[in-house]
């Protein structure tokens, strides 16, 4: 993927992390592999208890991995202390030092670092203004909102100018509108200041919105590293496309295969020409994936369907569509411009879908 | 009853248990105390009527063959030294004890507490039995001599009894929960994130524990000088017992003027000299913290 002559910002390899002991064994990592590339916004993407922190905190140098090798730029760093590490971490509930001011807590990286006093003044006033927060340079850290110690906290970290800055789920902590706001502004962030953020994130829709490229994780394994639209349009799994937003699994059996594409029956009621995922033969099980919002409505067509269940989304409308007894599809409508939903409750539709929009899973 | 309306009086009312409790029990005293350093000895113990300096002019002077008043530094002496070795003491205890709080903070809720009762274990059992075991461990022969002088490391008896370090050790002996506890109640809501902060700011452990862990124990560790501090200056148990008598510290002296040389007036007036150090002592506490608020502008 990465040309010769190329470092990756980080590399993981096989990284396993292992909890406890006994009976009481708690694999949280579970052999990751990974290479993040310099100068990239990369997200760490999975429901709790998937190994993301653990893996930011590998990378930090919080936790030493069980087994596996972790590189910062071609040096092999797991078994180095935090402090050695070119790496600062922006943490989730922001961790400013209380007893010290927000310029106390931005030069402190700086001091560590054994810098010259004219050299820590000049960066700490870099720093701050960056994260828009110069004005507050004396101020204690209880004077300040969530959302100002949050760029605080960033301006800390940035302050020493890391190889790498790891952000542990920044924003999770602040109200929709300031998480809104702080998405964009943590992507021009990045990309000002030319650094490598690993970002790590429950949350779809900031991944999406931030990132050059995503890993989703599960059960302490990565799932898929891609770019967000490979991610949204191209799950690998069934895990990654339920996870990373809504979809209509439908169960379906291999009537014919066709060079690349399968045709895939649907409980002898729907039919789909799909690219395969791999060699399949007739009569082989798979999993079908369909978005909501890729499937139209209309008056009438070739697939009738009844809607049981409308549910107003303000932009959109959230339908529950049965086409028979067995499949009820989730379809994503949007609002009509007077600002009405177009169907209601009870009316039957004509459903429309693009065998396109079909993806083949692997389970 | 009806109560008052009032709730100024309803407030007074509800103070009222509190302030006689302290009035009676630590007023009273005090003020019986301050009466009784300027009456007279009576030879036999208690106090005669009449008001003199003597009790004070006895911390100073000694009255020769003449009645003449000669300057006598004895028990300057022993205030001067009461003042070091209860300091000590407590640098002792903050020493021995910050490490050990620390420590417990780290522990999981079950051991945590396991450990804090042991802490307080000892308060359990009376400080008299436990300095006599000290005397059993210190003195020639004792617990530490006898190993070394079977593996012949030493040949001759340490004198570790009756010395200020003797002294010294039986007061951190004693007072260190004083300290522990305390410590561990401030680094008990110590955030650890802010450790890991520090460490991933490129903090080694030395540097952690001085920019981060020591300053924000801050309060706990004053509070617990404090605790330490006091109680040392008046100790009279481990002098008594580990200073035999020779290393005399005020509490001793103090206790003697009341039961062997039945001179309460001087007895009164070393105690509210020593009340004095303690309550000077507190005072610039007192101002160096709120000048630090003030600096810290909250």
């Amino acid at each position: 993927m990465s040309d010769t002559n190329k470092t990756s910002a980080v590399t993981g390899r096989n990284v396993v992390k292992q909890f406890g002991s006994g009976d009481h064994l708690v694999t949280a990592l579970d052999g990751v592999s990974l290479e993040i590339e310099d100068n990239e916004f990369f997200t760490l993407l999975g429901p709790s208890g998937c190994g993301k922190t653990t893996l930011l905190r590998l990378i930090a140098g919080f936790e030493m991995p069980t087994k596996g090798e972790i590189f910062l730029f071609g040096d092999e760093i797991e078994d180095l202390p935090p402090h050695k590490r070119s790496i600062n971490t922006v943490f989730q509930h922001y961790a400013l030092f209380p007893h010290m001011t927000v310029g106390e807590n931005v030069a402190f990286g700086l001091r560590m670092l054994g810098q010259n006093e004219a050299e820590i003044t000049k960066r700490v006033e870099e720093s701050l203004t960056l994260a828009k927060m110069e004005s507050f340079i004396k101020r204690k850290p209880v004077q300040l909102s969530g959302g100002q110690q949050q760029r605080v906290a960033l301006a800390r970290a940035l302050a020493p100018q890391p190889k790498v800055l790891l952000l542990d789920e920044p924003l999770s902590a602040l109200d929709l509108k300031l998480r809104q706001a702080m998405r964009l502004e943590l992507k021009t962030l990045q990309r000002e200041t030319g650094i490598t953020f690993i970002f790590v994130t429950h949350d779809q829709e900031e991944a999406l919105t931030m990132s050059d490229r995503i890993a989703v994780m599960s059960a302490g394994q990565i799932q898929q590293v891609g770019g967000p639209h490979e991610i949204y349009e191209q799950p690998v799994n069934r895990f990654v496309a339920d996870f990373i937003g809504d979809t209509n699994f439908l169960e379906a059996e291999i009537t014919v295969v066709d060079g690349d594409f399968a045709n895939c029956q649907v409980n002898n009621e729907l039919s789909f020409k799909v690219k395969s995922i791999a060699k399949h033969s007739i009569g082989d099980k798979v999993t079908l994936a369909l978005r909501p919002e890729k499937i139209s409505l209309a008056q009438s067509g070739e697939v009738q369907g009844r809607i049981t269940e409308a549910v107003y989304l303000g932009t959109d409308t959230s339908y529950s569509v049965a086409i028979s007894d067995s499949i009820t599809l989730a379809v994503r409508d949007q609002i009509d411009l007077t600002g009405h939903a177009r169907f209601a409750e009870g009316d039957l539709v004509g459903v429309g879908m693009s065998a396109d929009a079909v993806r083949m899973l692997i389970d | 009853m009806e109560l008052p309306r009032n709730p100024v009086t309803r407030r007074w009312l509800g103070l009222l248990p509190a302030l006689l409790t302290i009035s009676l029990f630590m007023i009273l005293p005090m003020c019986i105390l301050l009466v009784f350093s300027f009456m007279e000895a009576d030879p036999y113990g208690g106090v005669d009527p009449g008001f003199t300096f003597e009790g004070y002019i006895q911390i100073l002077f000694e009255r020769d063959f003449d009645e003449l008043l000669q300057f006598d530094a004895t028990y300057l002496r022993i205030i001067w030294r009461s003042i070091i070795l209860a300091s000590l003491a407590t640098l002792g205890c903050l020493v021995l004890g910050l490490p050990v709080a620390y420590f417990i903070t780290r522990q999981n809720a079950r051991t945590q507490s396991m450990l804090l009762f042991l802490i307080t274990l000892p308060f359990w059992t009376n400080l008299l039995v436990r300095t006599y075991a000290w005397i059993l461990i210190l003195t020639a022969d004792g617990v530490i001599e006898q190993p070394l002088k079977f593996l012949g490391i030493i040949d001759e008896s340490l004198e570790m009894m009756y010395t200020n370090g003797a002294v010294g050790v039986g007061l951190v002996y004693t007072y260190i929960p004083l300290m522990v506890l305390p410590i561990y109640a401030s680094l008990e809501k110590l955030d650890f994130r802010l450790i890991e902060a520090a460490h991933d700011l490129y903090a080694d452990r030395i540097m952690v524990a001085r920019k981060v862990i020591i300053p924000l124990a801050a309060p706990g560790i004053i509070a617990g000088c404090i605790l330490v501090l006091v109680p040392s200056l008046g100790a009279f148990v481990a002098p008594d017992l580990l200073g035999g008598g020779r290393k005399l510290m005020m509490g001793s002296l103090i206790q003697t003027q009341f039961a062997a040389a039945r001179n309460w007036p001087f007895g009164s007036a070393l105690a509210i000299c020593l009340l004095a150090i303690v309550m000077i002592a507190l005072m610039y506490q007192a101002r160096v913290a709120s000048r630090r608020r003030a600096e810290a502008g909250e």
